[in-house]
């Protein structure tokens, strides 16, 4: 890693392309996430946007392609290699993912628990930091069934900063929540993200918070890369979708109305459908 | 003509899907027993498992082991009263057990109560993330989670046969020496004269470990296989009862044709 | 950690529980006590017919069991069928002219070998083959028998 650290990009993505059947996920994708930034990446639901956060991690193997993660292409590392390199990365998956037979105080344990030895007390005193770090300390004992959705997030989060890492991802952090979670949340990846010197990659397609947290931003439509820019250079962008997408317009380039016959046909014509008998 | 082609289309993807999921139920089976020694430095995983895979399960074993000895008891003494061989009660109800029951009723138990909540434990961990999560963690689940439970699978199974058998041998005793007045010598002592622990018992118990392996197999492949959303996963369970069932059926004939008979 | 005392204490129990389950089904159910394959010694036997007989049958004297047939196949060269059996080796002073019969237990038991001691000096030792043997009784040919001898008195 050494001959990297100047570097600023760490993750740096060329000629993406991954399909999911004949529905583009990534195709012809490059993107630089830099060192020490919040980065976001935005579209509209269904474009695979955590698919292309499991890219980033080497769960997925693209079809063309390469992502360098820390100067590593993550598709040709060894299996070893990879989870070396795992562990310096956090996910923050979009149910939280938390192991549902520990309580919270063992599920931010555990990754510490697998990869280390440590004395208990330290683990403790480790375990009892990054905890304070998202505000619940004093919900150690709860299991995952016993907390609402906001707080297995900031769960997550402590469980995924837990090794220290380089870079956490984050899969929809703002779907679902209600306003005051939504709060903690934006401001939280914000703050572990300057205090703790992380890399931090969020996708969503929430655009005022996103957009209030991000330091650059990547809009993904399609497998294609729609608009990039820092919030204000996007803001003022002439592109009609990209205003629809981060305005909310019902109508627009993307179109209110699932594409189908002429609407006055359709009624007329009873016969070729399957639900006119 | 185009019928005809389609039909063989259908044909050849029906078979296409049966050898994928074979080839991945073998590659998940053998990526799982790969990994397995590694359990060695954390044998606390393999008991926290058999808790729930064998402990759990151990109630309904001991019950319905009790109620299968004494019906072969009531049954196996109506018909030989008839040759007045009464005193063979116990060969009748030991082999019975020991040979096809014990492993059998035991396996078929096992798929209900273990291998649908194996399959839909690992269905849901999947459909929350669980799995993907310890990927991302750099925890190889195959390690933390299939492996353990493969194992834990393996060994109750023979024990809860074992216990099904030896409670089923003291519900025979009871209905046929307490209640129907069997000589209590004749009925141990036949009984030892016809069972062998060799020909008898540990091919029971060869029975049950095969048993276990399938079930677990099929019990975990499913969950792992499983469409993560509750539909998929309740799926998922249904077909583990109704495969793990028939695989043990299936596999319990052809081991009996094997171990006693002539075929 | 209380709950995972708790848990591998049961695991244990289990586990204890399998062993005696098994250590049952060994020493009282199956007969791993009775014979446990002491190296008793092997003699055989020709006979013309051997009726039900199987492997594992058991050998008697005086109706007490003394060892068990190991192993039944057919001589091409004397077309008879050869039975070993093995005797415990306490058993070891049966004269070498003992002889051998298939009797069965009651009407439709099963079938046994019954052996009887002879007067002979030396005794039976591995390898030893008996010489005076007696076929199993087939049911079907006695009432073929009787009634054929019954016809023959009603011709008279």
């Amino acid at each position: 890693m050494p001959s990297n650290k100047g570097d600023e990009v760490l993750v740096k993505i060329r000629g993406l392309r991954f399909f999911r059947g004949s529905l583009p996920i990534a195709d012809g994708v490059d993107m630089d996430i830099r060192r020490g930034k919040v980065t976001a990446i935005m579209g509209p639901s269904g474009t695979g946007k955590t698919t292309l956060l499991k890219l980033i991690g080497g769960q997925l193997y693209p079809d063309a392609g390469e992502v360098l993660v820390d100067g590593k292409n993550i598709h040709t590392l060894s299996r070893k290699e990879l989870y070396a390199l795992r562990r310096r990365m956090g996910m923050l998956f979009q149910s939280g993912a938390l192991l549902t037979d520990l309580d919270v105080f063992e599920n931010v344990a555990f990754p510490i628990r697998e990869h280390m030895t440590l004395p208990e007390s330290m683990l403790r005193t480790l375990v009892l930091m990054k905890l304070e770090s998202v505000g619940l300390r004093g919900a150690r004992d709860l299991m995952p069934s016993e907390l609402s959705g906001g707080m297995a997030r900031r769960v997550a989060l402590a469980r995924a900063i837990a090794l220290d890492p380089m870079m956490v991802m984050y899969d929809e952090p703002f779907t679902g929540q209600d306003p005051i979670s939504m709060g903690v949340l934006v401001q939280l990846i914000r703050r572990l993200n300057d205090a703790l010197g992380l890399t931090s990659i969020v996708v969503s397609h929430d655009v005022k918070e996103t957009l209030s947290i991000a330091d650059y931003v990547y809009v993904l439509s399609r497998g294609k890369v729609m608009g990039q820019g820092s919030p204000e250079e996007l803001r003022k962008t002439d592109s009609e979708w990209l205003k629809q997408f981060l305005q909310g317009l019902p109508d627009g380039p993307v179109p209110f109305h699932y594409p189908g016959p002429d609407y006055f046909d359709d009624l007329i014509n009873q016969d070729v459908d399957s639900h006119a008998s | 003509m185009e019928k005809i082609l389609d039909r063989l289309q259908g044909l050849g993807v029906l078979a296409l899907n049966v050898f994928g999921r074979l080839g991945r139920g073998s590659l998940f089976l053998f990526h799982t027993l790969v990994i397995m020694p590694q359990l060695w430095r954390r044998p606390g995983l393999v008991v926290r498992q058999i808790y729930s895979v064998g402990v759990l399960t151990l109630l309904i074993i001991l019950v319905s082991g009790l109620f299968v000895g004494m019906v072969l008891g009531l049954q196996g003494y109506t018909t030989l009263v008839d040759f007045g061989a009464q005193e063979s009660l116990g060969v009748v109800v030991s082999l019975s057990l020991v040979r096809e029951l014990g492993p059998v009723v035991t396996a078929l138990l096992f798929a209900g109560r273990a291998g649908s909540a194996l399959t839909a434990e690992i269905g849901l961990m999947k459909a929350t993330e669980q799995l993907s999560g310890m990927e991302m963690m750099a925890v190889d689940p195959y390690r933390q989670v299939f492996a353990p439970r493969f194992l834990a699978g393996f060994i109750a199974m023979p024990i809860l046969a074992a216990i099904f058998s030896a409670v089923g041998v003291i519900g025979g005793y009871v209905v046929g020496v307490d209640m129907l007045g069997v000589d209590f010598g004749a009925f141990w002592s036949q009984m030892q004269a016809k069972v062998d622990f060799h020909e008898d018992v540990m091919n029971g118990v060869v029975k049950s470990l095969v048993f276990g392996l399938v079930c677990v197999w099929i019990a975990l492949y499913e969950g792992y296989d499983a469409t993560p959303t509750a539909d998929g996963v309740s799926r998922a369970t249904t077909r583990t009862v109704v495969h793990s069932s028939l695989a043990v059926l299936g596999l319990d004939f052809v081991l009996t044709a094997l171990m006693f008979g002539d075929l | 950690m209380k709950q995972t005392r708790y848990m591998e204490i049961s695991v244990g129990l289990f586990v204890a529980a399998g062993m005696i389950a098994l250590f049952f089904l060994a020493m009282k159910v199956s007969n791993l006590t009775s014979i446990s394959s002491d190296a008793g010694y092997t003699v055989t036997a020709y006979f013309e017919n051997i009726g039900g007989l199987k492997v594992r049958s058991p050998v008697t004297v005086s109706g007490v069991l003394v060892g068990r047939v190991s192993a039944i196949d057919y001589d091409p060269a004397r077309f008879e069928a050869r039975v070993s059996m093995e005797i415990e080796s306490r058993y070891d002073n049966l004269p070498d002219d003992t002889a051998a019969s298939i009797f069965t237990a009651g009407l439709l038991g099963e079938q046994y070998i019954g052996l009887e001691p002879g007067a002979s000096e030396t005794n039976l030792k591995e390898g030893s083959e008996l010489k005076l043997t007696q076929s199993a009784l087939v049911l079907e040919q006695i009432i073929g028998q009787f009634l054929f001898s019954k016809a023959q008195e009603g011709a008279k």
